[in-house]
């Protein structure tokens, strides 16, 4: 750029009172000496990155079956539903708090929507008229899901057998994996069950179906 | 503490066509249930009364006749007063709706209608609360059988 150029740009620069795409100028030469630079310099491509993998981890090796190691990731991370029916609900709270922790099993994700759920806790009292919000709300859940019935209640009616209103167990409306007896459940029979439901889930057969 | 009103008080301050439909046994009012709308209009304007507050509507089944008892409060006296009425017979049971009088019976009415199958006339909303539309029967009447 000759001196010349460079002083009409210099009062450009200054000049207040000319336009706004005027007073730009001095950028744009700057933006098209740079574009110009690479150009010149930049003629070949660039080679590849280069991934260094450590020795060790180069030597490793680990075989299983596909269905031991989905089965494995689903039964390290059951969700369940927030979904509290009765006096069970408030057992099923406490073993999620920090005394019992169900976060040990990467389960303490109570999941607000059933689409997001795997496991279902009937926690509570199941009466004919919640029995098709139950029956939808299971519906709505992606397979694979998993369904533990808690405390007697859910499972045969208990204190309220041969009621009027009370559903005689929930496997009436869905179908149940594993039974958790008690009135109310402690959280170790409710741990137990959940125990149970994985030791199950491991023996999904995921290929076969 | 509220002060339990003294019936016999309550029945004098009355208008006289009333009080011949009301009589005391026990601890209670009685009033005869072609009648438990206007005593308790009567009861909630008379300056006297004053009975603003409906606590509970409640409804007992005693196989030969049905009662139902109403409690009311006197925020403005402070006094509280028992109100029952019986009614004879099992079906095609009916009374006058106190809804327009105490918005709060509203819920109530409906819930001894489902449960005890007894009728509120003039209910805005008169059907099933607890159990499901369609369900056969009263269940908290003693001769109810699943």
């Amino acid at each position: 750029m000759s001196d010349n150029q460079n002083e009409e740009l210099n009062l450009l620069k200054y000049d207040v009172l000319s336009p706004l795409y005027e007073q730009t100028d001095l950028i744009d030469l700057q933006e098209g000496q740079d574009v110009n630079k690479l150009i010149s310099t930049n003629t070949t491509p660039l080679s590849e990155p280069i991934i260094e993998v450590p020795d060790d981890l180069d030597r490793n090796l680990m075989v299983t079956s596909v269905d031991t190691l989905i089965n494995w990731g689903r039964k390290s991370s059951v969700w369940p539903l927030s979904f509290g029916l009765a006096c069970c609900a408030f057992e099923m709270m406490a073993s999620a708090m920090s005394r019992f922790d169900l976060s040990r099993f990467g389960m303490e994700v109570f999941r607000a929507s059933p689409r997001q759920a795997d496991l279902i806790i009937i926690a509570g009292t199941v009466t004919w008229k919640m029995a098709p919000v139950i029956e939808r709300v299971y519906n709505q859940m992606p397979e694979p899901k998993w369904v533990i019935s808690m405390g007697v209640c859910a499972t045969s009616g208990g204190p309220y057998y041969q009621s009027y209103s009370v559903v005689p167990g929930v496997n009436h409306i869905i179908p149940v994996d594993v039974y958790v007896p008690g009135c109310p459940p402690r959280p170790d029979a409710l741990l137990y069950g959940i125990m149970m439901l994985h030791e199950k889930i491991k023996r999904y057969k995921n290929l076969e179906k | 503490m509220t002060k339990i009103a003294d019936n016999q008080i309550v029945s004098k301050l009355l208008p006289k066509n009333l009080s011949e439909q009301t009589y005391i046994s026990g601890k209670f009012l009685y009033v005869e249930s072609e009648f438990i709308y206007e005593l308790c209009q009567e009861l909630q304007n008379n300056p006297q009364t004053q009975y603003n507050y409906l606590k509970s509507i409640s409804a007992i089944d005693y196989i030969e006749y049905f009662e139902i008892v109403y409690h009311l409060d006197s925020l403005i006296n402070n006094t509280s007063l028992v109100l029952k009425t019986k009614l004879f017979g099992r079906s095609k049971l009916s009374v006058k709706s106190v809804t327009s009088l105490w918005k709060g019976a509203e819920l109530q009415e409906r819930e001894i209608w489902d449960l005890m199958g007894i009728y509120f006339e003039d209910h805005p909303n008169m059907k099933r609360i607890l159990l499901w539309e369609g369900f056969e029967g009263h269940p908290l009447r003693k001769d109810f059988i699943k």
